[in-house]
């Protein structure tokens, strides 16, 4: 506290406040407005933005349906145990009667059984059937009258999976996603025959990967020749690469649409030449072919882009030098300029790949069966399916994949260094 | 590379030369698909590859039919005009938020900078198939999902991080000694914002607009979750022509756009330009 005998001669504004004070309060106002400049945007991308992102994380979780549909039934539940070999006691069989009769009448029975029947096929049906007949039950004897209305109600595994979901929360969804199930003996992954998630995964990584392999081998020339041409030719070929980038995705996608159709102008004019016999045109759409060279089409000023940035910076003077010093053309490429334009390889190949492996127009319309992604079954389970647990489920596992890519690009590249056109 | 030497040996030479017919091939295959939907859509036929008459360039081989039936079937008509009136919204709430935004994160004192910005920047990062997923989902908790009001906000999310980047881009150049400037002679906050920064950093908000403009205009995996169908889009029906019907109407709907991309593009490039030398004039 020696301060305060200072107090006195401290530096003081004009109008006696002690200058330390009168700084810190106007920045301490500076702070206010920045944050108040900014907080209409974060309002506005908490509500549009994150919390879409956040309700798909908890619906990935979420278990809310059976609980809720059938409360009586899950608490006498707690008291049956699922090892024991048994049919659940009389108790349970009235609880889920009670439950029912509520359930058919607010007709949410069926969501409970499609929701079930996610993890055993067939209780869907036994909820509906079961359904129709539940108004007329008597009272008592309620596991005869059951088992009279569906034989079903007799197998143990159906109530050992009412049981198992009879949690708020659940990692069914996830274990959905990586082709693995929940049972009584613990997790167990499907047989390799009936893996869908796991190898749509994979080969999402691998069309991803082959995708950003030939942007590098088309991307990598270009960025070259840009970076070494003078200003004004390099401008104008320049063009060549920011009109695609600006052009609509379904323009593109349209256009490779009809250049690889059999009929198409590719198969056209291979014919023509002779290469190719009519009778054998090449299929190139509506299969993985279609989708890596669509793709690369679409992805590639992606990586000529931050590779042209790198290559610029790179002075001639170091490959002159090599040169001088006796390096062939090739050594002195290799050696001396290539190294230094490893960080522009890996800021593009990064960009691509997070690009790709969340793509869903392109393989959707020329991918056929063969070249879809994992985002195109997220969709369909948002769609078709309806199955919104799973969709959340493999759409957290997709972001967190791009995530962990994403953190490896700020590292490297740094996200306040992205360069747009 | 710019050039040959003189002493060039014969191998350097034609690896030259090789070099350039590779890139040349590389510009082909970028450019190709863009240019060659042009005379398809003049196709008199509803057929998507070139007829003989067009490749013998009979004048009977081409013809504006498709383009008519652009501008004749209510659908298409439908889907512009859903398009014209969703992208402008979403830019002009774009370009407002992160113009502001912007400026506030470039203040020296902003607190929590990077998180803010992470956080900002994300729509840009995250899959559009999840955001299209993960918004289908909250939306229709809030009873936004199928409204104009929900294609809007969703569009102006995703729009944003290009507004921010461009715009915190130009202000790096942005001579802050102006605003104190400006308040020494007396200006308001207010009246410093609109007659000192807005007109110095005026190219780079043009800039964001238009890029969250065509991100807007180009959209269609979220509006093909979020939107009903009083909100199909043009590319969103385009999306439904190529994997349903399709007809040759796509060609003249996309040559149309990429008329307008060509229009953008010079837009942005006078801009940059413009914006260079002004930074050039700025001292500091």
């Amino acid at each position: 506290m020696s301060d305060t005998s200072q107090a006195d001669t401290a530096l003081t504004t004009q109008d006696g406040v002690p200058l330390k004070v009168s700084i810190a309060r106007a920045l301490r106002r500076q702070k206010i407005r920045a944050l108040l400049l900014v907080a209409p945007l974060f309002l506005f991308i908490l509500l549009s933005f994150v919390a879409p992102i956040a309700d798909m994380l908890f619906r990935s979780v979420e278990n809310d349906l059976v609980p809720s549909t059938l409360p009586k039934t899950v608490v006498a539940l707690q008291v049956w145990d699922q090892h024991s070999g048994t049919l659940p006691p009389e108790e349970v069989f009235a609880a889920l009667a009670a439950d029912l009769k509520v359930a058919t009448k607010a007709k949410t029975h069926t969501r409970v059984g499609s929701r079930l029947n996610y993890e055993k096929p067939g209780i869907s049906s036994l909820f509906r059937k079961t359904g129709r007949r539940v108004g007329k039950f008597e009272d008592g004897n309620y596991t005869e009258q059951f088992l009279k209305a569906d034989k079903k109600w007799g197998d143990i595994e159906v109530w050992q999976v009412i049981k198992r979901f009879s949690t708020p929360f659940t990692a069914g969804y996830f274990l959905a996603a990586v082709d693995a199930e929940q049972t009584e003996d613990g997790v167990r992954f499907k047989p390799d025959d009936e893996q869908i998630y796991l190898f749509l995964f994979g080969r999402t990584m691998i069309l991803s990967i082959t995708i950003t392999a030939s942007c590098i081998l088309l991307g990598y020339p270009i960025a070259f020749l840009l970076s070494s041409l003078p200003l004004r030719s390099s401008n104008m070929l320049m063009i060549l690469v920011l009109l695609p980038f600006w052009t609509s995705l379904l323009v593109r996608t349209s256009a490779w649409k009809v250049l690889l159709q059999q009929q198409g102008v590719i198969n056209d004019t291979l014919v023509w030449l002779g290469i190719v016999g009519d009778d054998s045109r090449l299929a190139l759409i509506n299969n993985q072919t279609g989708t890596i060279i669509a793709m690369t089409h679409i992805l590639l000023p992606f990586m000529i882009l931050p590779l042209f940035s790198v290559m610029k910076t790179i002075s001639p003077t170091y490959m002159r030098a090599a040169k001088s010093m006796g390096a062939s053309d090739w050594y002195a490429f290799w050696r001396v300029y290539f190294p230094q334009t490893i960080p522009g390889i890996g800021a593009g190949s990064i960009l691509v790949f997070i690009l790709s492996i969340g793509y869903y127009i392109t393989p959707e319309l020329v991918g056929g069966t063969s070249g879809i992604f994992i985002s195109n079954r997220i969709a369909y389970h948002i769609s078709y399916s309806l199955n919104w647990g799973l969709a959340a489920a493999l759409g957290v596992i997709l972001l967190a994949m791009v995530m962990v890519l994403y953190w490896m690009y700020d590292r490297i590249v740094g996200i306040d260094n992205v360069k747009l056109g | 590379m710019s050039s040959l030497p003189p002493y060039a040996s014969l191998g350097q030479r034609t690896w030259f030369y090789t070099f350039r017919f590779i890139c040349g091939l590389i510009f082909f295959f970028l450019i190709f698909p863009i240019l060659v939907i042009i005379p398809l859509s003049f196709n008199a036929e509803n057929f998507f590859t070139f007829t003989p008459e067009m490749l013998s360039f009979d004048p009977a081989g081409y013809s504006l039919k498709h383009y008519m039936d652009f501008f004749t079937s209510p659908d298409w008509q439908a889907a512009l005009r859903n398009s014209v009136s969703i992208a402008p919204a979403a830019t002009i709430l774009a370009t407002g938020f992160g113009t502001l935004a912007a400026i506030g994160l470039s203040q020296s004192h902003m607190p929590f900078r990077s998180v803010v910005m992470a956080m900002l920047i994300s729509p840009m990062i995250v899959p559009l198939i999840i955001s299209a997923a993960g918004m289908y989902f909250f939306y229709s908790r809030i009873g936004l999902q199928g409204t104009y009001i929900g294609v809007v906000m969703a569009h102006a999310a995703l729009g944003t991080p290009f507004v921010i980047i461009t715009v915190t881009a130009t202000l790096v150049g942005f001579d802050q000694s102006l605003v104190r400037a400006a308040a020494n002679l007396g200006a308001n906050p207010v009246t410093t914002f609109f007659r000192v920064q807005m007109p110095l950093i005026l190219p780079g908000v043009i800039s964001g607009a238009l890029f969250a403009f065509i991100t807007s205009f180009d959209e269609v995996v979220v509006v093909l979750f979020l939107g009903s169908a009083s909100q199909k889009t043009l590319p969103w029906q385009m999306f439904t022509g190529l994997r349903e019907q399709i007809s040759p109407t796509i060609l003249a709907v996309a040559t149309i756009l990429v008329a307008i991309s060509v229009l953008l593009l010079t837009t942005l490039e006078l801009l940059r330009r413009r914006s260079e030398r002004l930074r050039g004039l700025t001292p500091g």
